[in-house]
């Protein structure tokens, strides 16, 4: 399962690329593939606050629902709003087009608590 | 991840089902594959072509003896004597307050002899009931649910590509219908049953042969574009051809009449039956509640569970039992028991979906029907 070695992730498995304050926050291919094929994104407003570890969205599959849990502190800059009509880039490209929300994070140095790829692959057992 | 517990049975074809890359979730007491390639896929290739699916989980008892049909009209809502050598019907055993203790598809093999098929999960009460209710009747009550396997090959390839593979001439054999014979190399009953709401047929082969005949159906059918298909599709079909799901829309305290399946139940057959007092006085009153179907307006997928409100927003009237986005029609369905009052076609309900109100709209069953 693909665990790029550049992000930083949660337990819950989302991922955060961080790009100077901000971070791109999505789930990854495990989870994806955990979830089947995926429907619906519900995702919070631009403008919005994250808590980290606090839920900030559902993602459904045909077969179940799961929250979506905020990996760092911070606001809401940018939304994938293609997720709306296109769920399946979840699937198809959860690294990339897949991306869920963009964060001007609070405090960078957050992310540090997060779990490198190393860990994050023990974690799933890859 | 999907934790397995140790205990759980396996089907003749649980390796055969993890080399293809199935997703393996418990079932009923068993170890399923849920899903292949994705149930989206999967569910589009039973209603475009065919998919298969081993339900070898699901149970098959016998009723045998002179007197198995009066020992079966006895124990079920529905009237066994009545069918036809070869033919078969949708029934469910009730407790004697009315509450559905299985659905099921009761086959007539031959004059004296019975195929029960109830739900996995269900196979020990529903053994145990009609092993109860047959006392005083000459009938012999045989689970054969290990040693038996079930192969579904359902779409509209399903009959052009199994018909090679078996003597029997299926274009001949009616829906809801069963033969005895050979498929796929081994011997075989062949019914043309289902639960997906498209044509197809279900094989009942030994354990032993099941391998096998899984295999050759599947080589056969790489050119029709037959496709493996897990429990997953098997739910988003069902729910498409509004079909109930024991433990979603049906359980013990449940009637088949507030399940919109009254038709089934034979209130005019001669014997009495378990549940006929029950079932008779509430047919008279009327369900208070009904299985409805609603098509969600909004954004979300309405879920088991999820409450149904009026259109004033007001207390929850009902509770969805099954709910997805279906994939043939692209938008969110679901099924939901409501006070009659609030059943009928066109009415606007709400369904909480975690902390919005979603407007739904009550429409007939079935949400999908195949095209003659």
């Amino acid at each position: 399962m693909d665990v790029p070695d550049d992000l930083h992730y949660t337990p819950d498995h989302e991922w955060l690329r961080r790009a100077g304050d901000e971070g791109t926050i999505g789930i990854t291919a495990y989870a994806a593939d955990e979830l089947g094929d995926v429907v619906f994104v519900e995702l919070p407003k631009t403008g919005g606050r994250l808590e980290s570890g606090s839920v900030f969205g559902t993602i459904e599959s045909v077969k179940t629902a799961s929250d979506l849990y905020a990996p760092v502190t911070g606001e809401v800059t940018a939304v994938n709003d293609a997720l709306s009509s296109t769920p399946e880039l979840v699937n198809s490209d959860p690294y990339g087009e897949g991306w869920m929300i963009r964060v001007r994070l609070d405090d960078g140095s957050a992310v540090d608590a997060l779990e490198d790829a190393a860990a994050y692959r023990t974690r799933i057992g890859g | 991840m999907t934790v397995v517990p140790a205990q759980l049975q396996r089907t003749p074809l649980f390796h055969r089902h993890v080399a293809l890359g199935a997703r393996m979730i418990g079932f009923g007491g068993w170890e399923m594959p849920v899903r292949y390639d994705g149930i989206t896929s999967e569910h589009h290739a039973v209603r475009q072509r065919a998919g298969i699916f081993d339900l070898s989980h699901m149970g098959e008892l016998w009723l045998s003896g002179p007197g198995a049909g009066a020992a079966l009209a006895y124990a079920l809502v529905s009237d066994p004597p009545r069918l036809k050598v070869g033919r078969a019907h949708y029934s469910m055993i009730c407790t004697p307050q009315g509450g559905i203790i299985d659905d099921l598809i009761v086959y007539r093999v031959a004059d004296e002899r019975f195929l029960v098929v109830p739900n996995a999960a269900n196979v020990p009460a529903v053994a145990e009931a009609l092993r109860h209710r047959l006392a005083g009747f000459e009938a012999a009550l045989d689970d054969a649910s290990l040693r038996t396997s079930l192969i579904a090959v359902q779409g509209p390839k399903a009959r052009s590509i199994l018909a090679p593979l078996t003597e029997l001439p299926l274009e001949s054999l009616p829906y809801y219908a069963i033969a005895e014979g050979h498929a796929a190399g081994v011997p075989a009953y062949v019914a043309r049953t289902g639960y997906t709401g498209e044509d197809g047929f279900e094989l009942f082969v030994h354990a032993d042969a099941a391998l096998d005949a899984w295999d050759r159906i599947c080589q056969a059918g790489r050119e029709g574009g037959l496709a493996v298909a897990g429990l997953g599709a098997r739910d988003t079909l069902r729910l498409e051809a509004g079909m109930p799901l024991y433990g979603n829309e049906l359980d013990l305290a449940t009637t088949p009449l507030e399940a919109g399946q009254g038709r089934i139940v034979k209130l005019d057959k001669e014997s009495d039956f378990v549940g006929r007092a029950a079932l008779a006085s509430a047919l008279e009153e009327g369900p208070t509640r009904s299985l409805i179907g609603l098509s969600l307006h909004g954004r979300g997928i309405a879920r088991h569970g999820h409450p149904v409100h009026g259109p004033d927003g007001a207390d929850p009237i009902g509770l969805v039992t099954s709910g997805t986005l279906s994939p043939t029609l692209g938008k969110a369905i679901a099924m939901a028991y409501v006070p009659r009052a609030s059943s009928a076609t066109g009415t606007m309900l709400e369904v909480r979906i975690r902390t919005s109100h979603v407007p739904a709209e009550v429409v007939e069953l079935p949400f999908y029907q195949r095209p003659p």
